[in-house]
């Protein structure tokens, strides 16, 4: 799947020109995004493989009814299994680009991403070798059924019971009451044959928390549901149409006593129950989980940024200069106040991700995963935090920057045929699930309300966050005096860095005070969880900043593994120079953006003054016009096949009208000209005599 | 159809708590809501009426298909049409209260929104007498075919023709492009018969700018499309699943003389075009539609909020103290945080939305229709420019409020049985119709630059925005030192006002810079837009904080008309104590949530400074604990029966999870089940892969 090419395609002008125009390089920057050039080549082969092949089309899908998708999604998920095999997938990144070709939610998914490696991380050896190779093989299915109807992100608030019963060595597995019936589990409702059940542990009359169970739920010669299980589909949703997220209710369901995950913790067969020795090393997968989050919803904020900045290049609307002709709508300022800004954030997360993922690349000796592995865990409280302020301020600016596409569109963003519907309502779920985005602020806080208070010397601390330590310089000022200086990044960085200390720093003295007025520790934190979220997201915005500037380091440390730490900054070959220039461009317009969109913060201490935040609105705005020159082919270098982008407003070609149009005449819709409405009601009104 | 009532309902027992622990007189909230009690009963009649006609059930509605949702629209159509014949309901208020109840977008709305009204105002006489009775009795269905293909808000963009032939005295209504095609238009697909096309007139070889022709589309014999007429649906959208948004291409249409819309523009039998003397008098329809969806999206906030609200009462999750047991959402200060000023936002809204209405309603003494009618067109650039912002801010405060409410629910809050998602993608078109809001915006801003750089005595200008141009007081601080003082509404106007100032000065020097650089107009004006937009935004919360501050003031007027101005303040009967004092915490809780959110342009000048804006967190921090005690009976006073709200999470007597449950029973992909307990996809597909021998 070779990139489109303004040589060879034919466009619309309007794009032709932007294209034309353009010095960049945009293989390279391709490369930049993906990782390297060997990723790239490596995606486009998949996708190539995937998108010629007529049973993963999707030109008719925002026709389908939920019904028709979920039908559609099956078929999929069967032939993706089969084609895997067949193309001999196996590695993560590969498994990646496969999905991001089939680019739909599908039922089985969660037996791949969620049942087999709970399996492999929580199972003995025994029990691995039971249960993986029928789930690799798919003679079963499994689910991962953890959340109950009145119970979420609180683990330990979970209902389901499995109570040991040393006369028949089984555990009792059950639903004691309404709001324990788990609910939401994807593939669970239509799909699963097996599960693997979180519940409290019982035995010998105690309660010992949550642990694992492998639970079969449908009989494997017809699918039908064994004796005391009540599973079904937990019914529409906003999107995840193809899905079918169901529920799982108990009766007192009895397997044997080897189906409780017993790597760690053990239940004797007399009912002697042992204890894990750490759990720490759990932290690991879900720091892995939430850092491939980041990547996953800037990708979804570049696809909406492709459609959104495409369109506004090819529709014109209304005048600048009256009588000098409808301009091209990205000409606005406006237009690129909410668009360019965002694209900026997009090539942020986006490098952020790409750096995160590196660490958990075997072979990469930025990995942390083999240093985890081998027990030296010192840099897993760092992660931890870090990965959590990343996940939620990834997911919150990706899916406010899809809608901010979808409205900057117009009416036609308000059409399933833009994309973009689809597109919010199928990511969106991001900033709830794996950690609700507050929940994740507020873990990231944690960690910076222990730093902040351990008075351990700076030295003792993580590089990333040391700053925080270091002493605060008073009424020190910035003491930029010329837009020309604002845009050095080393001033940026530590002008973000201030606001984090300084916010860290309030929300640190409202804690320290309300402890002062005579509140418990829990009440102290409950009262200032508000400032707290605000430190954490000031924190992760400024490690952003730090791993978009040194994106020439990041880009190395992919293409060459050469680096020993993630912190030195080296001289090495980096982009090439017009490529060099905008990226620096938009790593200042993502610093001054959010300067000026929380200047009050950056004021909070006098480091920077009313005056400096007039200098940040100044660069930001020439930001815009320079970026704005450049946006189509930083756009056209996310790479985004058309059969992907499924958008009438963002097709490579700029033919916006004309597949708009056909897409409409294929609609279920009209195909009568005279539609059955009429005759069934209408008819009645309009002619009441007959 | 009576409250609800703590007394005579079952409820769980989180709710129950909350509501007997409340002093508030709810009914007299739900009042000022309403405007007044005759409101809040006549709201509640037709309601009643509605919600217990079982053509107008809405329970299976997350459970249907886009197609399924056309065909229940139309039959509900229908129906409404028969049953506001019966009912003689004719007023406007009446009608917004019997579209609230149905609460949902039907395919032959627009023939009585826009089809009807444009002939009423555009008609001659004649055109009148021969459109309107077919229109009102359906024997016709009319759309309003505006937006092309390639062509929106820019309305001298539109491409469409209407070439005037003497020789036969027609017309012929032509789309010349592709980009010219009919697109968007309610009703305009499967349903309308007919349609008022705004199209270009050219007569002797002039052309005219746009002007509006009715065309017919349909024959009246077999609804099939007429020839030279190619017309359907645009295809499937967001939301809006009931409507058949349509197309038209007109192929050389030709229609009669008569045909075109002629009060105020003519075509004589030869030809020669006569110009309207006046357009201006348009406006006033323009501003009047603005205001209702003032008060529309912040109902639609509201709705959203008394799910969020209940629903963070009901839920528990995590501990705040260990050991102590499961603490209600709403004690967590994060979701205090994202849902009350959210709630202080829609009384301020609602508050700002009834006020405006009340200026369009006969009889009132604060009515400008009357005004206008009579030719008094003063207060129109004022209220247009008023009107513009606040349409925006509501429409995207309201919009991005559903979506944080839905959030905050958590995982419940994506299905569809919250309600949520289907309250969201039907409203948030507000934020891209009748006017875009970043182009509203706009329009406001240029009418702020051109008072601010009138040069015009202070006295001339008009009362309420006249505080833009007083002296700046240079580095004058707001002097506050206690966050006591802080909540006091004055000094709260006066730095809303302080930065409205501001931001507008901010604006005004960039774009005179601008020019300075020897930029033309138009172009320093684009150079300097964003910052107009925040001057527009800025100029706009303060109208809503001042309206809203004085509350008190718009009840009256609402319930006892004896007031001579808008920005008067007397002395009279307010709400109750306990009342009064919620509301003037919600006031507060308004002002300081937006003081903090935009706390740099209140410090853009050093009126506050990095202490007030601590201070005013502060204030924030202690209303949110405080409005945090009366969320449930303020929510309830929006008085939203269960029907409407439609949500497992939203319900009057929280009893969430049952009804989750029991919703989930219903979904068409369990109907297999009750025969064999598996679905379809086992036959057609796993079966494959989990019995490969087979």
């Amino acid at each position: 799947m070779a990139r489109y090419n303004v040589r060879d395609c034919w466009m619309v002008e309007e794009l032709r020109k932007e294209r034309e125009a353009s010095q960049l390089d945009i293989e390279e920057i391709t490369n930049f995004i993906s990782g390297n050039e060997v990723l790239t080549a490596r995606r486009r082969e998949i996708y190539e493989r995937v998108l010629s092949d007529p049973e993963f089309a999707r030109d008719d899908r925002y026709f389908h009814s939920r019904e028709e998708a979920f039908d559609e999604a099956a078929r999929k998920a069967v032939h993706k299994i089969k084609l895997l095999k067949e193309m001999d997938i196996a590695s993560q990144v590969d498994k990646y680009y496969f999905r991001g070709a089939v680019d739909e939610e599908l039922p089985t998914q969660l037996n791949e991403t969620m049942f087999i490696p709970t399996i492999e991380s929580q199972g003995t050896e025994e029990q691995k070798k039971k249960w993986l190779e029928p789930a690799r093989e798919y003679r079963i299915m499994g689910a991962y059924a953890q959340t109950e109807l009145g119970h979420g992100t609180y683990l330990r608030g979970l209902e389901t019971t499995a109570t040991y019963r040393p006369e028949t060595e089984e555990f009792v597995i059950h639903s004691p009451t309404q709001t324990s019936i788990k609910w939401w589990p994807g593939g669970l409702g239509h799909s699963s044959t097996h599960a693997v059940v979180p519940a409290r542990l019982v035995t010998l009359g105690k309660d010992h928390g949550m642990h694992l169970f492998i639970v079969q739920l449908r009989s494997l010669e017809d699918h039908t549901p064994l004796p005391g299980i009540n599973v079904g589909d937990i019914g529409p949703k906003f999107g995840y149409f193809g899905m079918d997220n169901g529920y799982l209710q108990l009766d007192n369901v009895r397997i044997p006593r080897d189906h409780m995950l017993m790597k760690y913790a053990q239940v004797a067969p007399d009912g002697t129950y042992s204890k894990p020795p750490t759990d720490k090393i759990t932290y690991g997968t879900m720091v892995q989980v939430r850092t491939g989050l980041v990547l996953f919803t800037a990708h979804a904020l570049a696809r909406a940024l492709v459609i959104g900045v495409r369109y506004s290049v090819v529709r014109r609307q209304g005048e600048i200069e009256p009588g000098a002709g409808e301009v091209q709508v990205m000409d606005y300022q406006t237009q690129q106040f909410k668009l360019l800004p965002l694209l900026a954030s997009a090539y942020a997360l986006s490098s952020t991700g790409v750096a995160m993922m590196m660490m958990f690349i075997q072979g990469s000796n930025l990995s942390v995963r083999g240093q985890i592995e081998e027990g030296n865990l010192d840099l897993l409280p760092e992660l931890h935090a870090t990965s959590a302020g990343l996940k939620a301020i990834s997911a919150e600016i990706s899916n406010n920057g899809i809608e901010v596409c979808r409205m900057a569109c117009g009416g036609h963003g308000y059409s399933q045929a833009s994309g973009l519907p689809h597109l919010y309502v199928n990511y969106v779920p991001a900033n709830t699930y794996e950690g609700e985005n507050t929940v994740l602020f507020l873990q990231t806080a944690r960690y910076l309300n222990k730093l902040y208070s351990s008075g351990q010397p700076m030295s003792a601390l993580p590089t990333n966050v040391c700053y925080l330590a270091t002493d605060y310089p008073g009424h020190a000022s910035c003491g930029v005096r010329s837009v020309n200086r604002l845009s050095d990044p080393h001033l940026q960085l530590e002008a973000f860095r201030q606001r984090a200390r300084r916010m860290v720093g309030v929300a640190s003295s409202a804690y320290q005070r309300a402890l002062g007025r005579g509140l418990t520790q829990p009440q102290a934190w409950n009262s200032t969880t508000v400032d707290w979220t605000v430190a954490a997201k000031v924190f992760t915005f400024s490690v952003i900043y730090f791993i978009t500037k040194n994106q020439k380091f990041v880009w190395l440390t992919v293409t060459t593994v050469v680096l020993k730490s993630f912190n030195d900054a080296i001289e090495a070959k980096g982009l090439s120079p017009a490529n060099d220039v905008i990226m620096r461009k938009l790593c200042s317009l993502y610093a001054m953006y959010w300067m000026v969109q929380s200047s009050g913060e950056f004021m909070t201490d006098g480091y920077m003054t009313p005056y400096h935040i007039s200098l940040a609105r100044s660069l930001l705005y020439s930001l815009l016009a320079e970026v704005r020159k450049e946006a189509v082919p930083l756009v056209d270098a996310f790479d985004v096949p058309d059969e992907i982008l499924n958008s009438a407003l963002g097709r490579y070609d700029g033919d916006v009208y004309t597949h708009l149009y056909q897409w409409a005449q294929r609609a279920p819709r009209n195909k009568k000209k005279v539609h059955d409405v009429y005759h069934k009601y209408f008819k009645k009104l309009l002619k009441p005599k007959l």
